[in-house]
């Protein structure tokens, strides 16, 4: 079964290197013809791993030696356990459903072969990264998830906005990768080793070990630790390294289901439950990660709740979830977080597909307030768009209730900062019901407020577009029911049916945490009921109180201009990062330091520089025409220099 | 050492082969272009097939010098003729070779005026070139290594830009001046050991004041060619002014000789002053790296950039050698040729479209993408080769190199990973101002890279994979000499700031 594992990376490669060379030329609009079936075979070979999984056959082997120096020694190779398991589900899924809507959704496009290539790359890329035994395969799969990410976002490189935001998702990126990079360096420098068997089996012993900074010894393992999730807040857009994300909307909507949404971010995630030999051993590095999450999630949700692009409200609502299941691993519910990543996975797709669904019957209109009465013109994308708003609101028995109940559940449960964390994530489970209604109330029901012309040309997209969003539909109805907890299932006479827990938890483990049944169930109650609470008061302001939202704009003008220019994240960057370095660079240091000083006195002393600068104006100004000159002063200085020599 | 076992005398053919080719070339009248360039295309290509059985037949096991050639020469001196490669110096070699094919390529219809005295420059900087990576003698050494400095010169300074002559001399008095205190390093060496030798010099051990000086002297030399900073700022004019393939040789094999140098001579033969002062130069290659990523930033001129960029990625090479551990040495090898390949392709892309546009401010650029689509593939690979994006060869280098600084001190890996940062902000900014957004007029009716072109340049993609891919192929050449490198400077000897200050104390007390 080894020489399969390399088939489920390689079909998409296959793909994307056929796309790349031929596609110019010959494929163009049939691209999609090469990389469907290369990614339904990957798919199902995907599947048919998982299946081997789930009857105990894990396998860790290596491909080839990748790099040596020294005993610095590391393979390319595969891990396929239960987690790599549950992103191969994720991952291939997904990625197939949005191969097959970007048929529909992208046809026509002079860049059509260059998308398709691009998306095999990904695919093909972030297999690496979740099938990877070692960490610097990791690293290579990371990096190269964030540049397709970063080809994807400018595809349409034309347009200076959308190469801008290419740009700054890789250079933010690259932040967060800072520390990823030391972190897999002090993990060599600890255990002489990459490989994931080596690097966790002897984690335990490193538990208690300090290393110097700056004179002072801190814990070995919270360095790892913070080091590594350095890493996945960049890649998993935790504050304060989330900004790319919503700029990388730029990119055509299939990207943001599939990249945005679904995989690439979550990576982080993924990472981190994977090391979670590592974290476990630092309550510091836990402790922080919790709290980023849980400060992320709410953070988010607020920005999120006076956002007009439709886009850009998913895209603070995934970074919000996102915050969800890094809380999750904070508090050590590492498959709770991995459970939410799965069922967000397909919910959070779905939206982001029936955003595109819409944008396509729009012709690209983004902005809420110029849609309205959708439902009518597009009953798939309505209903589907409907049920995905449902799951991530929080309500059962859809998906998204169960990961999300789990994940504050853990919280609670985890000791007295975990109880504030639930708090702030109950919270923000009340804003995401409510900002998810927003939009369904804003742009589907109501009346049509865009022009005559788009109103004249409003349809349903084709079956390509929409047979995508009603698979994903199921996964965001039914994603859940793979983890319903006993407390529940007991309630039903179901017995044990949580597939998820024991699953996952033979590798990230599953936290022991004594919980009384009423008060998981009180949890579970306030939660649903929190849902409930946005999707009510979305419709009260929204359908019922239309003028209501500006009142509240009006009279909470502060928070509302907070809230409506993200905080100023970005303005403060701005001001504080990219312009100084900039102009550091061009007035300090080229225009001082470089071009005065450095020159000044490497030339020599400042008489000799005077006498220099006239010999060279001199031939600069052309009176020397002829190079012989030159040539015999150089023929000169080479006959001297063995004089020299000879004379000694 | 191991003899010659090829059925010629690979290394010196390879030196006097496109000597021979100059010599052919000024007896062909100079109204036969074609001939010229064909002659030319055919030697390079000629030696760079005598280069590959080096390659093949290397023996990866040994530390010791092969393929090696000794005859007496100047017997009154006790100089000899004496060449050979090792682990460290046969992959420059085939470097060598293959990118003067590519400058050959590259030059075909851009250099119009002289070409023939442009040949014969290239040919002659080739043998000189192989000659320094081949030298096993002080004297043949700096024979060659002089000899590089003409031809170079005259290629800034005949077939260079607007400001030629002044670059061209720039250039030629900071490599001189230094070059001129490693002389006097060689000869002090000379009357000291009584032979220009260099593996009978190697294997010395000299007082430690006496390590301290010739190892100044001769950093004077191989500092200026890296060029580390802060003397670095010929660099930039002479790539500026330089035409394409002045700045390809440059960057790809002229500016490794510094490195070189210090992995041939500074650091085996002067091994207690090389860890004594391993420190100030891994300071100065941190600064390097910040600094030439920092200036990048404020440029607008594209060979300029991609010359700052080249301070940055030397400065890299330099912290890898003076990290003084295996990964350290390996990485800094490895990036000397990856550096070689990246930023000579980066320098053959600018000449590709300068070719069109005859201009290199990045200003007059813009949505190139659009009008090449083919070309801003290849530059946008070579681009992420740049900033060392895994699965390409700058990957493999940076890592071992960060590693290898963080092993021997721990801030200067830190800092010098700022690296990534600053390489990942100028080199996307270059390609977007340069190929993304809307189409300038300037470029909207240039065609794309020619069947010529582009076999100038896919060499370098291959490599750029290749060596990402599967690093291994160039590290074992340089496992057996790196390892025999670090024995030499004695792991036991105390290093790093320790080792600086004791050293302050012995100098000036």
């Amino acid at each position: 079964m080894n020489h399969i594992y390399p088939l489920i990376p390689g079909l998409p490669l296959l793909a994307f290197l056929i796309n790349i060379t031929l596609g110019k030329k010959f494929i163009r609009d049939k691209a999609h013809l090469v990389s469907i079936p290369l990614l339904t075979a990957s798919w199902a070979l995907a599947m048919w791993t998982v299946f081997e999984v789930m009857h105990g056959r894990t396998y860790d082997g290596d491909l080839y030696t990748w790099v040596v120096s020294g005993s610095f020694k590391v393979s390319v190779g595969f891990l396929i356990d239960q987690l790599t398991a549950a992103m191969l589900v994720v991952v291939t899924t997904v990625g197939l459903l949005v191969h097959l809507y970007s048929a529909g959704y992208m046809h026509g496009d002079k860049g059509f072969y260059r998308f398709y290539a691009y998306l095999g790359l990904f695919v093909f890329s972030m297999l690496m990264l979740i099938m990877s035994n070692n960490f610097l395969q990791l690293y290579f799969g990371w990096e190269a998830v964030g540049l397709c990410s970063y080809f994807l976002i400018g595809f349409w490189y034309e347009k200076k906005s959308a190469s801008d935001a290419g740009k700054k998702a890789f250079i933010v990126n690259r932040f967060g990768d800072f520390g990823f990079g030391l972190g897999i360096m002090l993990i060599f420098l600890t255990f002489g080793s990459l490989h994931y068997g080596t690097v966790f089996g002897a984690a335990g012993g490193i538990a208690g070990r300090t290393i110097d900074i700056l004179g002072r010894p801190v814990g070995l393992p919270t360095v790892i630790a913070l080091l590594l999730f350095a890493g996945a807040m960049g890649k998993s857009a935790q504050f304060p390294l989330h900004v790319w994300l919503p700029d990388a909307m730029e990119g055509p909507t299939p990207v943001s289901a599939l990249i945005h949404a679904a995989t690439m971010v979550t990576a982080g995630v993924f990472m981190v439950s994977r090391c979670s030999p590592i974290f476990n051993l630092s309550p510091t590095a836990m402790g922080f990660v919790a709290v980023i999450g849980a400060f992320t999630a709410l953070f988010a949700a607020t920005i999120a709740l006076t956002q007009n692009d439709i886009k850009r409200v998913i895209a603070y609502s995934t970074i919000s979830q996102l915050g969800y299941m890094v809380l999750a691993c904070g508090v050590g519910a590492y498959g709770a977080g991995v459970f939410h990543l799965f069922t967000h996975g397909f919910f959070k797709a779905l939206l982001f597909l029936c955003a595109g669904s819409v944008m396509h019957a729009m012709s690209g209109e983004l902005d809420i307030w110029k849609m309205g009465g959708l439902k009518k013109y597009m009953p798939v994308t309505y209903w589907t768009f409907l049920l995905a708003s449902i799951s991530i609101s929080g309500i059962p028995p859809f998906a998204g209730f169960f990961s999300k109940d789990e994940i504050l559940g853990m919280a609670f449960a985890s000791g007295p900062l975990g109880k504030f964390l639930w708090a702030v994530g109950a919270f923000t489970a009340l804003l995401t019901a409510f900002y998810s209604f927003r939009v369904v109330f804003v742009a589907f029901h109501g009346k049509f407020r865009g022009t005559h012309e788009q109103e004249h040309h409003l349809h349903e997209s084709p079956k390509s577009m929409t047979i995508p969003l009603m698979v994903l539909a199921v996964g965001a109805v039914a994603g859940g029911w793979i983890g319903i907890p006993s407390s529940l299932s007991g309630l039903f006479g179901l017995g044990h049916i949580d597939l998820v827990g024991p699953f996952l938890g033979a590798v990230v483990g599953e936290p022991h945490f004594h919980q009384a049944l009423s008060t998981e169930y009180l949890l579970m109650g306030t939660s649903v009921l929190l849902g409930f609470l946005g999707v009510l008061l979305a419709a009260y302001m929204y359908i019922w109180n239309p003028e209501l939202p500006g009142v509240i704009a009006r009279v909470f003008r502060p928070a509302y201009l907070l809230s409506w220019n993200k905080y100023y994240v970005d303005e403060f960057y701005d001001r504080t990062v990219i312009r100084p370095t900039l102009w550091v660079a061009r007035n300090v240091i080229v225009g001082v330091t470089d071009g005065k000083w450095i020159e000044g006195v490497v030339n020599g002393v400042p008489a000799a520089i005077g006498r220099f600068g006239r010999v060279l104006r001199k031939i600069q100004s052309g009176v020397v025409q002829d190079y012989a000159d030159m040539m015999a002063l150089g023929v000169f200085a080479f006959v001297a220099a063995i004089l020299i020599i000879f004379i000694k | 050492m191991i003899p010659n076992a090829l059925p010629y005398p690979v290394l010196s053919t390879l030196i006097f082969l496109p000597v021979a080719g100059a010599i052919l070339l000024a007896l062909v009248s100079r109204k036969q272009e074609g001939l010229i360039k064909a002659l030319a295309l055919v030697f390079t290509v000629a030696d760079f097939a005598v280069s590959l059985p080096i390659f093949f037949n290397f023996d990866k096991t040994t530390a010791k010098m092969q393929f090696v050639e000794l005859y007496n020469w100047i017997p009154a001196f006790h100089t000899q003729y004496f060449v050979g490669v090792d682990g460290i110096s046969a992959l420059f070699v085939l470097l060598s070779t293959l990118v003067t094919i590519l400058c050959v390529l590259i030059s075909w219809k851009s250099i119009r005026n002289k070409t023939k005295e442009f040949y014969m420059s290239i040919l002659f900087l080739e043998g000189a070139m192989i000659g320094v990576f081949c030298s096993l003698d002080f004297l043949l050494f700096y024979l060659f290594w002089e000899a590089m400095l003409i031809p170079m010169y005259l290629l800034i300074g005949v077939w260079g830009g607007p400001n030629r002559l002044y670059a061209a001399i720039k250039f030629f008095l900071y490599t001189l001046v230094g070059s001129v205190l490693m002389l006097v390093g060689i000869v002090y060496l000379y009357n000291y050991a009584g032979t220009f030798n260099i593996l009978a010099l190697e294997k010395l051990n000299y007082p430690v004041a006496m390590q301290m000086w010739l190892f100044w002297a001769f950093f004077a030399a191989f500092a200026v060619k890296v060029p580390m900073f802060p003397v670095h700022t010929w660099l930039p004019d002479a790539h500026t002014e330089a035409p394409t393939a002045g700045s390809v040789i440059l960057a790809a094999v002229l500016i490794k000789m510094g490195a070189y140098g210090f992995l041939r001579f500074s650091l085996p033969m002067f091994p207690q002053a090389s860890r004594a002062m391993a420190l100030p130069i891994m300071v100065l290659s941190v600064i390097a790296i910040i600094y030439g990523g920092i200036v990048c930033l404020a440029q607008t001129d594209l060979k300029r950039l991609i010359a700052y960029s080249s301070v940055s990625h030397m400065g890299f090479v330099t912290l890898g050698i003076f990290a003084l551990n295996v990964q350290g040495l390996e990485g800094g090898i490895l990036q000397m040729l990856n550096h070689g390949v990246v930023t000579g392709a980066l320098f053959l892309c600018i000449g590709i479209i300068y070719d069109r546009t005859h201009t290199r401010q990045i200003a007059d650029y813009g949505g190139v993408a659009t009008v090449l689509p083919i070309y801003a593939a290849f530059f946008m690979l070579f681009t992420l080769a740049a900033i060392g994006l895994p699965g390409t060869n700058g990957f493999i280098g940076e890592f071992l190199i960060i590693l290898g600084g963080f092993m021997a001190s721990k801030l200067a890996g830190v800092f010098a990973a700022t690296g990534i940062i600053i390489g990942a902000g100028y080199m996307l900014w270059l390609y977007q101002r340069v190929f993304f957004t809307g189409v300038n007029p300037k470029v909207s009716l240039l065609s794309d890279i020619s069947g010529r072109e582009l076999m100038a340049i896919a060499p370098m993609a291959i490599l750029v994979f290749w060596i990402g891919l599967y690093p291994n192929a160039l590290l074992s050449f340089m496992h057996p000499s790196v390892a025999n490198l670090l024995t030499r400077m004695q792991p036991g000897a105390p290093g790093g700031l320790s080792a600086f200050t004791h050293f302050l104390k012995a100098v000036f007390a």
